[in-house]
This record gives C-alpha cells, structure tokens and sequence, in this order.
C-alpha cells in the first residue's frame, strides 16, 4: 500500500509492506502546507498491525512549528501503539528545534470527570456565593451610608471637584436626550389621549391627563431610565475600569476610603441630578402637550390654566421625591456593581449590564411601593 | 545577512498633536536579525514598534517590510502583509474570553486548513515552549502577568511569521524563564530565520540575544547611537550611552 501527496511544496509518502511503515516527507514544512499532509499522515498511523516506524526526512528544506507539530505526532504515535521510531536524514537544525518539544513539556492531563460529588459542590458553591452577594450588598450599604453622614456632618471632606463633574455629566449633559424624550411622550399621550376624549367631545380633559400623568408618573419615570442606561452603566463601567487596573486596590492600600473618593460624590451627585432632570422632563412633557392642544384648537392660555388648576404643588412634589429616590437606587447599583467587578474585559462589560438591569427593575418596584404608599396616604 | 533589508524606516516622523515624539528616523532591520530597540523611558520605542506594525500612521516618512508600506498598503495586500508578522504586547493582550489554548488556536483556525487536531497539538506545543502547558485551559484572567505575556509569545509565534515584534518580553519575569525566552529566540532566529524587533530593557538579554541596537534619545527625538551593544559599550562618543550598557555590563561579560 503506497499513498503519496503533493502539497504546495511539501509532499509525503507513506509505504506500508508487512508491519514496516515508511514514511517519507520532504520539502517545505509549514502553516500553509502541513494542513493538507495532516488527514494522510494520519491514515497510514492508523493502518493495523504496525510493527515498525521509520520516517525519511533527508528532504526537509524549510519545517516551522506546524512542522514540528507533525513530527511530534508521528512520534506520539509511534509511542501509542508501543514501535521504535526512527526519524532519519532530518537536519541539525531541525532536530535541534525538536529538541526543544520534549514531550514532558506539552502533556496532557485527562480531562476532569465531574461526578455527582462536583455536581453537590458547584451547587454549593453557587448557594454561597449568592449569600456573600447579600452580605457584600449590605455590607456596602452600611459603609455607604456611614459615609455619607460623615460627608453631611464634614462637608468639607466631600471632593468637591469629582462631585461638580460627575452632576455635569450625569445632570447637564443628559438635558437635551431628556428633553427631546419628553416631549415626545407628551406629545404622544396627547395624541392617544385626543383620539379617546374626541369621542365625548371632552378635548379640554387632554390637559388634566397629560399634566397628572407627565408631573407624577411618567416624567420622574422616563427620567429614570434615561439616567440608569446613561449614568448607571457609566459608574459600572469607571468603577469597574479601575478595579481591574487595580486603582481601587490602591486606595485601599494608601489607607484612602474608595467609598467616601469614589462612590460618595456619585451617589450625591446623581442624586440630586435626578429631580432636576425630572423637572425638565415635565416641562418638555407638557409643551408636547402643549402642540397638540394647539393642533386641536385650542388656545396655549386655555391649556396652561387647565394644567395650572389641575397639577397641584403636592403632585409636583410627589413626582419629585419619586425621582429623588430612583437616582439614588440607580447611582447606589451602579457603583456597587463597579466595585464588585471580576477580573478582565467582559467583567467590566458584565458589571454595566447588571447595573442597567438592576437598577431599572428596582426603579419599577420602587415606582410600584410610592403608588401604594400614595394611594393610602390620599397623595 | 548583508543582503536586503526586511524592515526600512524611512524618515519616519511620529507625533501626539503638537507633540513631536520621534522625528526623521530612518534605519533598516536586516532578515534574520534580532534587532533591538533601546532607550530611556518615554523615549518613545512602544510608539515606534507601533508604527512599524502599522497601528499608527506616522506624521512624515514611511515603513516598509520588503518593499510594501505598512502605512499605505490597503485591501487584501494588506492583510497578506500583516500575517507576516507577530506582535507581542506589552500587556500580553490575550484575549479575555477564551482559554490560553483557544488564544493560541485561533490565528491557526483562521489563517490555515490546520484540523482540530493538529491545531491543538501546535498549540500545546507552543504553550510548551513557554513553560504554559499546564495552563491550557485555564483563563487569562486566571494566570499571572507573566504568565500572560509567556502565552501571548506563544500566540504571536503561533503562525511562524517572519517577523516577530516584541514589546518588552522578559519584563516582569523571573531572571529563569527571561534567559529561557532569550534562548528561544535566539534558537527560532537561527533555525527559521526568522527576524525579531524586541524592545526591551534588560541588559543581560540585550547583550546576550541583540545582533544590532539603536538607542532613542527622549531629548532629541532622534536615534543617538545604533551597532553592536558591546562595541557602543566600549566605543561610543555619547557617555550616556555607554553609562546605559555599562549599569550591569560586569554580568554581561560573565555570559
């Protein structure tokens, strides 16, 4: 039995009378030809009942690590199936970089069997893992809060710069998209609204709508989104970033609180950005209410007045606090989930995630208590 | 050696805005050679090595491997051009997502009809030439920084290229390993001819794998001395140069 291959400039032949295998390989030995030489060689090493190996490569001119790669597979199997090998005519060089491959050094180990015994312990692990996420939160809430009265009692102690640009960026530079959406949802509940009022000729009520719904619910809600994938993710991602450059570890080591540097003025800012920004979505909610009114007829003073007699300062308020307390679960998840960070590029990726998700699911549970808790307090 | 250079710089101006970082180098790195580009920190070497890979567009100038420029060369050209190097970051860039092993497998999964097989052996072979065996499967994330940079040399080798760029290689490994990764570059530029830019600092490397250097000046922005480490230690004009071979040259004379 006789297989020969060309490939490109490499070429292989294996010869197989009686249990003797001869192998010959001869030419350019690399990445782009040993790919095609590969399948055959390993179908004369398959053949039964060999008895003996022994492999010609007088014409090797060129071998790199693919090469190489192909010599030390023969070897394996020569040793698998229990042959002498002999490799004859190969060059000083080549043999010399052979050397460098002693099989020691690129074993194998058997692939890890998991039993039901790893089955138990991964469950385990998971389950305690989960616990030390509980103990890690309050543990950051405690350290949290502790900071932040210590900030109440010093102000002084508060970095007054990171605080500034933090509130510009999470506060100011969310302005325009908060505008823009609302008043696009004001302009869109109006519209929905006028298709059902016009029906009972009860345009006018569009006003009571749009202004209860915009200043108690929506405005403080759209805010809150808007401010979890904007600033949320963006504390994540910064807190993240610098644990796995090991600056956190570095506060740390200088004897600096991470908490009161980093988390601290976040919190704060974003915080007290979240109302303002609410108070602007509800402004640019009820001018899109505002158009749509005035496509419908009506003059902008018969509008404002009705919004002005309807919205009272208590509704504003409410909204407010709303927004107050949704900033502060946001900024809250989003350091947290910055510290928490693993090692690596996609943890950092995974952090944000987890602060968007969490953030916006507390804000929906959160909205979901003020509106029992404003029902029984006639709010 | 003497025949033609497979690396030219031409007049290869580098700049961050206003600020000028290497003005009008112009060198060759001849085939085969383990070139090594010396210098003070922020002289700018990493900002050089990554001109020559052709990450950076340099401000004036050109670099050409062979006679195609890394800086306008476009398309496919371009793409043949590039996989005849390898680089090795300062930082080991692996990527994070996969194992040591699925790292190195991936230029050979893309680039050659290698099958799985035989992808996995060169790759636990490479691993091997770096002492990684053991750590196939593990994460980047899960190893050392030395380890890291050790398994991205095993990637960046992972093609045989021509041309191997190494960004800093024996920094931060112990003085063992860093001889070992010495022999092994001097064994693959010997039997594989293949050319190495290494920029580094260490003199007991430099000395014992360099076959020519240049040295950046921070202050000049220019080279200030390029030839054989131990002649520009004995010989050259500018002090500061011979005090740089000179800090450890008593363990260079020893090897």
């Amino acid at each position: 039995m006789r297989k020969q291959r060309h490939s490109a400039d490499a070429t292989f032949s294996g010869d197989t009378t009686g249990g003797r295998v001869q192998l010959t390989l001869s030419g350019r030995l690399g990445v782009e030809t040993v790919g095609r030489l590969w399948p055959d060689v390993r179908r004369v090493l398959e053949a039964k009942g060999i008895q003996s190996l022994a492999l010609d490569a007088s014409g090797v001119e060129y071998c790199d690590g693919a090469g190489m790669a192909l010599f030390v597979y023969v070897r394996r199997a020569a040793a698998r199936l229990g042959v002498e090998l002999s490799i004859g005519g190969l060059k000083d060089d080549f043999a010399g970089m052979l050397d460098l491959y002693p099989e020691a050094t690129f074993e194998e180990q058997p692939p890890e069997t998991k039993g039901v015994r790893d089955f138990i312990e991964e469950v385990g692990m998971v389950f305690a893992e989960t616990v030390c996420g509980w103990r890690d939160h309050v543990a950051f809430l405690g350290e949290l809060t502790v900071a932040m009265f210590k900030t109440l009692l010093h102000p002084a102690g508060l970095r007054i710069k990171d605080f500034l640009s933090v509130a510009e960026a999470s506060g100011a530079r969310a302005l325009p998209i908060i505008g823009m959406l609302g008043f696009l949802i004001g302009l869109i509940m109006a519209f929905q609204g006028a298709v059902l009022m016009a029906q009972f000729g009860a345009e006018i009520y569009i006003a009571d709508f749009v202004g209860m719904s915009i200043t108690r619910e929506l405005g403080p809600l759209i805010t809150a989104i808007i401010v979890a994938g904007r600033t949320g993710s963006a504390f994540a991602a910064e807190l993240g970033t610098m644990k796995v450059n090991e600056e956190i570890d570095a506060f740390t080591t200088m004897g600096l609180d991470p908490v009161r540097f980093l988390v601290v003025p976040r919190v704060l800012a974003a915080t007290l950005m979240t109302p303002l920004l609410a108070i602007f979505a509800n402004l640019f909610g009820m001018a899109g209410g505002a158009v749509v009114m005035r496509g419908l007829g009506f003059p902008l003073v018969t509008y404002v007045n009705r919004v002005v007699a309807v919205v009272s300062a208590v509704d504003f308020m409410g909204g407010l606090v709303k927004a107050l307390v949704f900033g502060l679960l946001i900024s809250t998840a989003g350091c947290l989930c910055g510290l928490r960070t693993g090692e690596g590029a996609s943890a950092v990726g995974n952090s944000a995630t987890r602060a968007v998700v969490s953030s916006i699911v507390m804000i929906v549970i959160a909205d979901g208590l003020f509106a029992v808790a404003f029902y029984f307090l006639g709010i | 050696m003497q025949n033609k250079p497979i690396i030219t710089v031409e007049g290869m101006t580098a700049r961050y805005g206003d600020v000028l970082v290497l003005d009008e180098l112009t060198f060759e790195v001849a085939r085969g050679e383990i070139f090594v580009i010396l210098g003070g920190s922020g002289c700018g070497k990493s900002t050089l090595l990554k001109h020559m890979i052709g990450l950076y567009e340099p401000y004036a100038g050109d670099i050409k491997i062979d006679d195609a420029s890394v800086v306008t060369t476009q398309g496919a050209e371009r793409d043949a051009l590039i996989r005849r190097f390898g680089v090795m970051y300062q930082s080991g860039a692996l990527f994070g997502s996969m194992t040591l092993l699925e790292n190195i497998c991936l230029p050979l999964e893309e680039f050659t009809d290698l099958g799985k097989e035989a992808r996995e052996l060169i790759a636990r072979m490479k691993l091997g030439l770096v002492g990684l065996a053991d750590y196939a499967h593990h994460m980047p994330s899960a190893i050392s920084g030395g380890m890291k940079k050790r398994a991205a040399i095993a990637r960046a080798m992972a093609l045989d290229p021509e041309i191997l760029f190494l960004d800093e290689p024996s920094a931060g490994l112990d003085p063992i390993t860093a001889d070992e990764l010495d022999e092994l570059i001097i064994q693959l530029s010997r039997t594989l001819n293949i050319t190495f830019v290494v920029v580094t600092h260490e003199l007991p490397s430099i000395y014992k794998i360099a076959d020519r250097v240049i040295m950046l000046d921070a202050r000049t922005k220019k080279i200030i001395a390029e030839g054989d480490p131990a002649e520009l230690r004995d010989t050259c004009d500018n002090e500061w140069v011979r005090d740089f071979f000179n800090r450890k040259g008593g363990v260079a004379n020893n090897s």
